[in-house]
């Protein structure tokens, strides 16, 4: 049984339809992308998962509870977690207590701090920044403080929103790699990308969104070689 | 949120300018500055108030301290100019004092704009010649505030051994001046009564009494300039059990000598300290609400009106209580109520307003504000809240007996009050509920998406800020034993607000700070009436300027402001180190 289930989904802002009727599935321990041009509603899509939206019409599923009407802050105990796009870490306070409040909900200390170890090793900058004011880190720490501060929370699924905004190439190949590592755990993972050609690289299936639409879905590979999508979006 | 760029914006830095444009607008500021002081007739009563007797009024030190600080003000800024420069920069910008004083008077024989401005008085006149006829005293007003802002810029200048002990010296000459009524009513022991008069008359400082003030201070602070290091460096040599156990010693000094001084100093301070208190409590409450949670709340007097009246209707002789209970509440049953009517009313405020940020939630909150101070007011509620006629006869609470009568007593509970709700606020700016307002004043959507239940979160920050707030008004109620609806007005929450402002946002002992500049400062200087809020004004706008953080800011605001200035530093060298390279 797919792990997320999206089906058939309306989302409006007001009266102004985003999104007219989508729907896929993530398989369990997949990472699948949602690729598309600005506007395209592939942070609608994420809003909509993580409950910051609500929905007008269609479903939502993970494993067999229905999260259709869930408030955001339900969904954490669910497993999922949202890195929300533009990063959006807690500026003023430091590192290590963004980490803290990614571990909001929990109380199990012993296992919490053995996360806490996983996430420092595996973004080595934020052990030497724990006590540094989060807004002054660079965009790059940034970033890896978002998706370390998410995996406090010790997810099933993570939901990316674009981790690769405004980051220089490099930085943006170790937050693809991290994401790889990441997955590997066991974890599920959604990445909402702009960066086409980067997302389907990583992602085993795709889904290009097109005015509120699915336009187009395929295994990540082949998605990368069909020429439409190198025209749109890889150039 | 426009507010909270108000209370982070870093100082500011000036710009380079040319020296002649900086030296002329400072003379033009503070030339500007002693011409207010005298129209607004700041000047006028001044001059009834001496600080050495027979010698100085606080009219005179007033004029040449504006001089004074125009010195100082010119000295620091012109950092690139030689010790010489600088004084000379510093007479320019006191000349330039001096001819705006001049042409005041020039004004005040050439033309009669009395009916316009009450203050510019014959008295005045006098005043500011030096009673020396008008030539003379231009020339003699010209002259003394150059030589005033020369030695402004002076005293910059001079090394720091001599520096800090005239300052000290200067400013205990002044402050001792200034409070010297209240000095005296605090020496009211028979014992000492001898050496009160010789230092004191009802008037101000004797001058003998001025001259071992400034003498004491003086040497006390030389002594410390030449010696302080080497004290330091054998305190630094104690054993840490050492060193903590003498500053363990130093701060159960100080507590003690706070505990014993209401009730050695008499009813006044005792007053003046429970309004503090008072303030202390409210402001503890308002900072989890606004400094912990980001909730920016302008009603939040509505919980202290709350707590006030809870007290009166339960503890007082009223048809309502008389209805339900068969006796009066004592004022220590009637308190948790008066608590929990609070809570309940800080519930019923947020919940209007959940949906309400920023900009919009400080104007949200100060309409329910007054929707509260309204409903007391209204006919409808009249019988039961008496309307603007108030409720008078509130019982003053009592403890074993002993009614507690006198303000001292009544510090003392409020003492008592605070240090328990002071406890709870630490408890709480510590807890999971702290951790939980500190993430959804950064980003309410992204605390929620790590789990936070927004609505529980923040109706908690609202119920359980107002719970100091009520507790302070079930103090209030019995301070005064009567209460009406216009002491609940929306200036007290402003207030509450700058002080946190002042004291630094989301920090305890900022609270306290700020309470005692901006609450304890002007109860103590009433006799300059309206006044004083002149020079409320000016603080807040001073500290704004020149201390945005606040005086006593939180540990995480300290931290944000220092890795701030090392980034910046950082990139400064950055930028130098490539700029030599090319």
């Amino acid at each position: 049984m797919a792990h997320i289930e999206v089906d058939d989904i309306h989302v409006y802002y007001g009266n102004i339809r985003a999104l007219q009727g989508i729907s896929f599935k993530v398989e369990k321990g997949a990472i699948v992308t949602l690729i598309g041009a600005n506007g395209a509603g592939k942070t609608t899509t994420l809003n909509a998962l993580s409950g910051i939206l609500g929905l007008r019409e269609g479903s939502i599923h993970i494993g067999d509870t229905n999260i259709s009407d869930f408030m955001p802050h339900q969904l954490i105990p669910k497993g999922i977690v949202h890195v929300p796009e533009g990063r959006r870490i807690f500026a003023r306070l430091s590192v290590d207590d963004n980490l803290a409040m990614g571990a909001f909900t929990r109380n199990d200390k012993a296992e919490l701090s053995k996360d806490r170890e996983y996430v420092l090793e595996m973004f080595p900058r934020l052990r030497e920044r724990l006590d540094q004011t989060a807004g002054t880190l660079s965009g790059g720490e940034q970033q890896m403080l978002a998706i370390g501060r998410a995996l406090m929370s010790k997810p099933d699924v993570l939901l990316l929103d674009e981790p690769s905004m405004g980051l220089a190439p490099v930085l943006v190949e170790q937050v693809f790699n991290s994401i790889i590592d990441i997955n590997k755990t066991g974890v599920t993972c959604m990445l909402v990308e702009q960066n086409a050609y980067m997302a389907l690289q990583i992602a085993s299936y795709g889904y290009v969104l097109e005015g509120g639409r699915i336009a187009l879905e395929g295994v990540a590979q082949e998605l990368a070689k069909n020429e439409e999508i190198k025209k749109a979006y890889l150039g | 949120m426009a507010f909270n760029i108000v209370a982070s914006s870093f100082e500011q830095k000036y710009i380079e300018r040319s020296q002649w444009h900086m030296t002329g607008m400072t003379g033009f500021i503070f030339g500007f500055v002693a011409l207010y002081f005298n129209f607004v007739g700041l000047m006028t009563q001044f001059m009834e108030r001496w600080i050495i007797e027979g010698v100085l009024t606080l009219a005179h030190l007033t004029i040449m301290g504006v001089a004074l600080f125009g010195g100082v003000t010119i000295a620091i800024r012109s950092k690139n100019l030689s010790a010489a420069g600088k004084v000379a920069n510093g007479a320019a910008v006191g000349a330039m004092i001096g001819i705006a004083l001049s042409l005041l008077m020039l004004f005040m024989t050439q033309l009669d704009i009395r009916f316009m401005f009450v203050a510019l008085s014959n008295k005045l006149f006098l005043f500011l010649s030096w009673k020396q006829g008008l030539e003379g005293g231009i020339t003699l007003q010209i002259v003394l505030s150059a030589a005033l802002g020369a030695l402004g810029a002076l005293i910059v200048v001079m090394p720091k051994v001599l520096r800090r002990p005239l300052i000290w010296g200067l400013s205990a000459v002044f402050i001792v001046g200034l409070f010297s009524e209240l000095i005296q009513l605090v020496m009211q022991y028979e014992f000492i009564l001898g050496f009160r008069d010789w230092f004191f008359t009802w008037e101000g400082q004797r001058v003998q009494g001025a001259m071992v003030v400034f003498v004491v201070s003086f040497s006390a602070m030389l002594f410390w300039t030449i010696r302080g290091g080497a004290v330091k460096e054998r305190f630094g040599q104690l054993s840490p059990s050492g060193q903590k156990s003498i500053r363990y010693f130093g701060w159960a000094c100080a507590l003690i000598l706070f505990l014993l001084f209401p009730a050695a100093a008499g009813s006044f301070f005792g007053q003046v300290m429970m309004y503090v208190g008072l303030f202390i409590l409210m402001g503890m409450g308002l900072n989890l609400e606004l400094g912990l949670a980001g909730l920016l709340d302008l009603g939040f007097v509505a919980f202290f009106a709350a707590g006030a009246y809870t007290i009166a209707l339960f503890t007082g002789e009223h048809e309502l209580q008389i209805l339900l209970l068969d006796r009066p509440l004592t004022w220590w049953e009637a308190l948790p109520l008066a608590v929990l009517v609070s809570v309940a009313i800080g519930f019923m405020f947020g919940i209007p307003v959940l949906k309400v940020r920023g900009d919009y939630l400080a104007v949200a909150t100060m309409g329910l504000g007054e929707i509260i101070r309204v409903v007391v007011l209204s006919d409808m509620a009249a019988p039961l809240l008496g309307g603007s006629q108030g409720m008078l006869h509130i019982p003053r609470p009592s403890l074993f007996g002993w009614e507690l009568n006198d303000p001292i007593y009544l510090f003392y509970l409020t003492l008592v009050c605070a240090s328990v709700a002071g406890y709870f606020a630490w408890a709480l700016e510590n807890s999971r509920l702290g951790r939980a307002w500190m993430a959804i004043r950064e980003d309410e959507d992204v605390g929620q998406a790590l789990g936070i239940n927004l609505v529980n979160v923040k109706l908690l920050a609202y119920g359980l800020g107002a719970a100091f707030a009520g507790l302070a008004g079930a103090i209030f109620a019995v301070m005064l034993t009567s209460i009406f609806p216009h002491s609940f007005q929306l200036l007290i929450s402003i207030n509450i607000l700058a002080l946190l402002i002042v004291g630094g946002l989301g920090s305890l002992p900022g609270v306290v700070v700020g309470a005692a500049m901006l609450i304890g400062t002007p109860e103590l200087l009433r006799e300059f009436g309206e006044y004083r809020f002149l020079a409320y004004g000016a603080v807040l706008i001073a500290m704004m300027r020149i201390k945005p953080i606040g005086l006593w800011p939180s540990a995480a605001r300290k931290r944000e402001i220092q890795s701030a200035e090392e980034i910046e530093a950082s990139i400064r060298e950055q930028m130098e180190e490539e700029g030599q390279r090319t």
